[in-house]
């Protein structure tokens, strides 16, 4: 694993997450939120996952950036800056990641050693979703049909 | 190596707990709790790369089904902002308080 290239994925990474969590308007968070998930998918590559890299793509970048960019034109009269930043907000999420990463270097019984990379094909996925999680895989099927039809109900339009 | 990726998730999840706590608008706590989601799946992959069975497919699956349930709430919850909008004309967080329809 290249530690050069983490290096600069992270950076990449976590600049955007910060810039998606920061900026005023609210369609440049909306386009550095769809930077921050390419390079999310690229630690997906790094880590030898590169099926559900792809699918994150897909499903942020492809899907859910281009709803919040729609909702955001949706809902355009709104324009006012959001500027007043909770300073509360700002202490708690550095207390959280102060003591997230106090647990991880704490914790000992991490392995240290890279383990062999482990292969996992399209197919073996594709394996194990038709049998050892085809409950699992029909559950959440109900579940984006059912959140689709509520998404719909929520928007349409009452007839007066 | 693993606890690497451990701390950039682990940062990941307080950019996201930062975006969804001290934003007055409520498409940015969506995009915080998306990011908080993905800080998350990223961890099942890491500890399925870096763990002792990596030939069980385990992590990637539980991170397939938790990006299949985010893309869900996505969907509700922008569907509520656009809702919430029609009728009050704002979508800032601070000014819905009040129950009545």
């Amino acid at each position: 694993m290249n530690t050069a290239a983490l290096a600069i994925i992270a950076i990449f990474t976590l600049s955007a997450a910060l810039a998606a969590a920061t900026l005023p308007k609210l369609m440049h968070a909306a386009l550095m939120f769809a930077a921050a998930f390419v390079g999310l998918a690229a630690f997906f590559f790094l880590l030898s996952a590169e099926f559900l890299g792809l699918v994150l793509v897909f499903v942020y970048v492809g899907a859910v950036a281009v709803l919040i960019v729609f909702t955001i034109l949706l809902t355009r009269h709104d324009l006012e800056k959001d500027r007043g930043f909770n300073l509360s907000g700002i202490i708690v999420a550095i207390a959280v990641f102060i003591g997230l990463a106090i647990a991880i270097f704490k914790t000992g019984s991490l392995p240290v050693v890279t383990p062999e990379i482990p292969t996992l094909t399209v197919k073996q996925i594709g394996a194990a979703l038709m049998t050892d999680y085809v409950w699992p895989l029909q559950c959440v099927g109900i579940l984006l049909t059912a959140a689709l039809i509520g998404a719909l109900i929520l928007v349409i339009e009452e007839k007066k | 190596m693993l606890s690497i990726f451990l701390l950039i998730s682990a940062a990941f999840f307080s950019i996201g707990l930062l975006a969804a706590l001290s934003r007055r608008h409520a498409i940015f706590i969506l995009i915080g709790i998306e990011m908080m989601l993905a800080a998350a799946s990223l961890n099942f992959v890491a500890f399925w790369r870096f763990g002792p069975s990596p030939h069980q497919p385990t992590g990637v699956m539980i991170a397939i089904f938790a990006i299949a349930i985010a893309a869900a709430e996505a969907a509700v919850g922008l569907a509520l902002v656009i809702a919430v909008y029609r009728h009050y004309r704002t979508t800032s967080v601070d000014q819905l308080d009040q129950l009545k329809g």
